[in-house]
């Protein structure tokens, strides 16, 4: 079977323990976390984990049940890219002399749609969101003169397709 | 723990009690019906075992030689009542000797509860004397675990253990505790947990897959069954039994759901697996239905997945979804607990005998009997087989006895020729395959069916990695009785030694102690045995004696056990020499 991207979306309670549970299921089948994201979800109380894979559909599908087994979980789904509306963050620190003595910096800010956070004599923070490939290229652009910092964030996704978890929830609660 | 809180019945009616949080402990497991644990004290868990000497009227703690041996115990007893066993250690080498035990509940479903010291809480993360991080290291092989620092948390957080442990799919829960919320005091009021907000533990059966299902068997010319644990775990025996006989279907067992069905049972028709009988094994790729009952399609019963069972439609009846279509992809996944589906599709099966498909069954048995049953169970060559081992202990004991067996080739002769007739009676470490774990779990067995007759069959490897448990046997007078079938060897990995490795025998010969004279510094009753002529008087003695009883049987050094389904190799490329 071939190895796609899968973005997998878990919602759970918020436990001390769960994040080692779920780690240890990728773990022991030797599947790289590519990206993993834990936030709040829609629903208060409830944390959401996204985490992105790059594996065959029936690792991914098996992983999503062993995922969902855990205590903690309430319900776990896959998706693949088509399926999903996905961004990452990123931020670049480079040296404030740059911003003046390199005029194709501004050129690449703008070209990037990236923002400026922060200045100061040292140097400056750019923040771009955008997809995995268009924080990359912005990367490569800025490469060439310098970056003396640069963080990427994980992929954060929300579905074309409905995730009722709020129906779920009732339903377990009339169980 | 806000979001975490487990629905609560209405509890107006009870009166909180101001007590520490180590008698809250045991106020806990006297809720939860537990009367028997088995454990060993340290430091980090002194305040428990405190109040487990006020309390020892209502709650008896047998101390274990190692703490391994507690959590084997624990499973024994659990897997001869149904009911979660309990075992109870320190802190660091306390809590880490736990682990096998726990492994092999997790991958066998054993419902136990877990509970170790933990240092104070202001000393955790700081390496201090024996701190480990237990739940960390437990993490992979519980379906629960936790860690109590606040003596608040106690009386909902071991509510939750029992609950979790024991429903659904059963499973190993841990609760560490840290030594600060065992001396603090708390106002205690116990309820029982009935549901965990994001925990379903019995997914609902769907009318329609079991439609399906019906009209699967119902048009079935050669249907098999393969039933594992999940019929036993889920008490569905007696529904399991009148759906074979309804719809006249052979069926075969995995070697956790051994005595599921009377062996005896005429559509029982014997075991699946790398040892397992001839015919459910090559008659596995020639059915047209399979029918998989509270089974998970291990390795060692299906051999090579990808010529496993091809031709089949194959029904799975499952508790665990994530069971489903993780080692064989069904035709029909029916969820739920087995006492409820096969009870929901038993009135849509059709009436049939399949006469015919049952007849190549029987023949494969003659063919399996003639070439090597005969020779196991009635042998005639100078050596003593394990095999008429097994066999005087069914005459002896009527085949009414618990058998508990070790891991290796007496394990697999047991379970092959054990005979039973009422379930919960085979108990054996099948998934992880834990050497040691047949005389802790045979003494757990006794104390859980003191009305039964338990016997352990181990072999001399696995019976000296517990070998110190026979110190609980002496000083409680457990009467279990241990065979040791003695051929000097790790008769199994010499097998595979021989048969794959050319027979260099690396590391399996072993030079043995006296074993009848260990059993004697115990004071328990022993005996050896060296010759056939001396095996039935050996073993009535033994099945007689109301004391402990060990009896060493010297079987034949080199034997091996046949059938064999090589490594990887497909279950019809079977071999029966």
């Amino acid at each position: 079977m071939e190895k796609q991207w899968y973005t997998i979306s878990v919602y759970s309670e918020n436990h001390v323990g769960l994040l080692n549970r779920i780690s240890g299921i990728f773990l022991k089948r030797h599947i790289n976390i590519e990206s993993l994201n834990v936030s709040k979800s829609e629903i208060e109380g409830v944390s959401k984990f996204t985490i992105v894979v790059f594996t065959t559909e029936d690792w991914t599908r098996k992983i999503v049940g062993q995922i969902e087994k855990q205590i903690e979980v309430i319900k776990a789904y896959y998706h693949t890219d088509d399926e999903t509306i996905y961004q990452e963050s990123a931020l670049f620190k480079i040296a404030s002399h740059l911003l003046f003595d390199e005029r194709q910096i501004q050129n690449i800010i703008k070209e990037h749609n990236a923002q400026i956070v922060t200045v100061n004599r040292e140097f400056f923070a750019l923040a771009k969101t955008g997809r995995r490939h268009e924080i990359d290229e912005m990367h490569d652009a800025l490469l060439p003169y310098g970056i003396m910092q640069f963080v990427r964030s994980g992929r954060i996704t929300v579905t074309k397709a409905a995730m009722p978890i709020s129906e779920i929830l009732q339903e377990f609660q009339e169980n | 723990m806000e979001t975490l809180k487990a629905q609560k019945k209405d509890s107006k009616s009870q009166k909180a009690i101001r007590i520490t949080g180590a008698e809250a402990i045991i106020h806990c497991l006297l809720a939860e019906g537990v009367d028997l644990i088995y454990g060993y004290p340290g430091g980090a868990i002194m305040p428990v075992y405190d109040e487990l000497y006020k309390f020892q009227d209502k709650l008896t703690h047998i101390l274990t030689r190692h703490e391994q041996g507690a959590t084997h115990a624990a499973q024994g007893y659990a897997r001869v009542t149904g009911r979660v066993g309990v075992a109870m250690a320190t802190s660091g080498p306390g809590a880490t000797n736990l682990v096998t035990g726990i492994a092999d509940a997790q991958i066998d479903s054993t419902p136990m509860v877990c509970i170790t010291g933990q240092v104070t809480r202001s000393l955790l993360g700081s390496d201090a004397f024996q701190e480990t991080d237990i739940v960390g290291i437990s993490t992979p092989v519980t379906k629960w675990n936790y860690q109590i620092t606040k003596v608040e948390e106690i009386p909902e957080i071991m509510a939750k253990a029992f609950y979790i442990a024991k429903s659904g799919r059963p499973g190993p829960v841990l609760v560490d505790i840290t030594k600060n919320a065992q001396f603090d005091e708390l106002d205690f009021v116990y309820e029982k947990c009935t549901a965990v907000r994001s925990y379903k533990p019995v997914p609902k059966p769907k009318s329609s897959s079991i439609e399906k299902a019906a009209e699967l068997i119902n048009s079935a010319k050669k249907p098999f069954i393969v039933f594992g644990q999940g019929v036993i775990l889920g008490e569905a025996e007696a529904e399991l039994k009148a759906l074979v006989e309804k719809a006249g279907i052979p069926a075969a067992w995995t070697i956790l759901g051994l005595s599921a069905m009377d062996t005896d049972h005429p559509l029982n028709v014997g075991m699946v697996g790398m040892h397992g009988n001839y015919g459910p094994n090559m008659l596995t790729n020639e059915c047209d239905v399979l029918i998989a009952i509270g089974m998970r399609f291990d390795d060692r019963v299906t051999g090579d997945l990808n010529t496993y069972a091809k031709q089949a439609k194959i029904i799975h009846f499952e508790i665990d979804p994530a069971e489903v279509n993780k080692n064989v992809k069904v035709d029909v996944a029916v969820l739920g607990n087995a006492k409820e589906t096969l009870g929901q599709i038993l009135p849509m099966l059709d009436k049939k005998e399949h006469k015919e498909w049952r007849a190549e069954f029987d023949k494969m048995y003659q063919i399996e009997y003639d070439t090597l049953i005969n020779k196991d169970i009635y042998p005639t060559k100078e050596g003593l087989t394990m095999g008429e081992v097994i066999e005087q202990i069914n005459v002896a004991s009527d085949q009414k006895a618990v058998i508990v067996s070790d891991v290796g080739q007496h394990q697999m002769i047991a379970c092959r020729y054990a005979k039973f007739k009422q379930s919960k009676s085979n108990i054996t470490s099948g998934g992880l395959g834990t050497m040691g774990f047949g005389l802790p779990a045979a003494i757990g067995a006794k104390m859980g069916a003191m009305d039964r007759e338990v016997v352990a069959i181990i072999g001399d490897g696995g019976y000296q990695m517990t070998i110190q448990e026979l110190g609980v046997i002496f000083q409680h007078n457990v009467p279990v009785k241990i065979v040791v079938l003695n051929n000097d060897h790790l008769g199994m990995v010499r097998q595979w030694q021989e048969l794959f490795f050319d027979r260099r025998y690396a590391s399996t010969v072993m030079t043995n102690p006296d074993f009848v004279k260990i059993a004697e510094g115990y004071h328990i009753k022993s005996r050896r045995v060296t010759e056939r002529g001396d095996l039935q008087e050996a073993v009535e003695e033994m099945m007689a004696s109301k004391d402990p009883y060990f009896l060493e049987v010297k079987v034949e050094k080199e034997d091996n056990v046949f059938p064999m389904i090589p490594s990887g190799a497909s279950v019809s490329d079977i071999r029966l020499k």
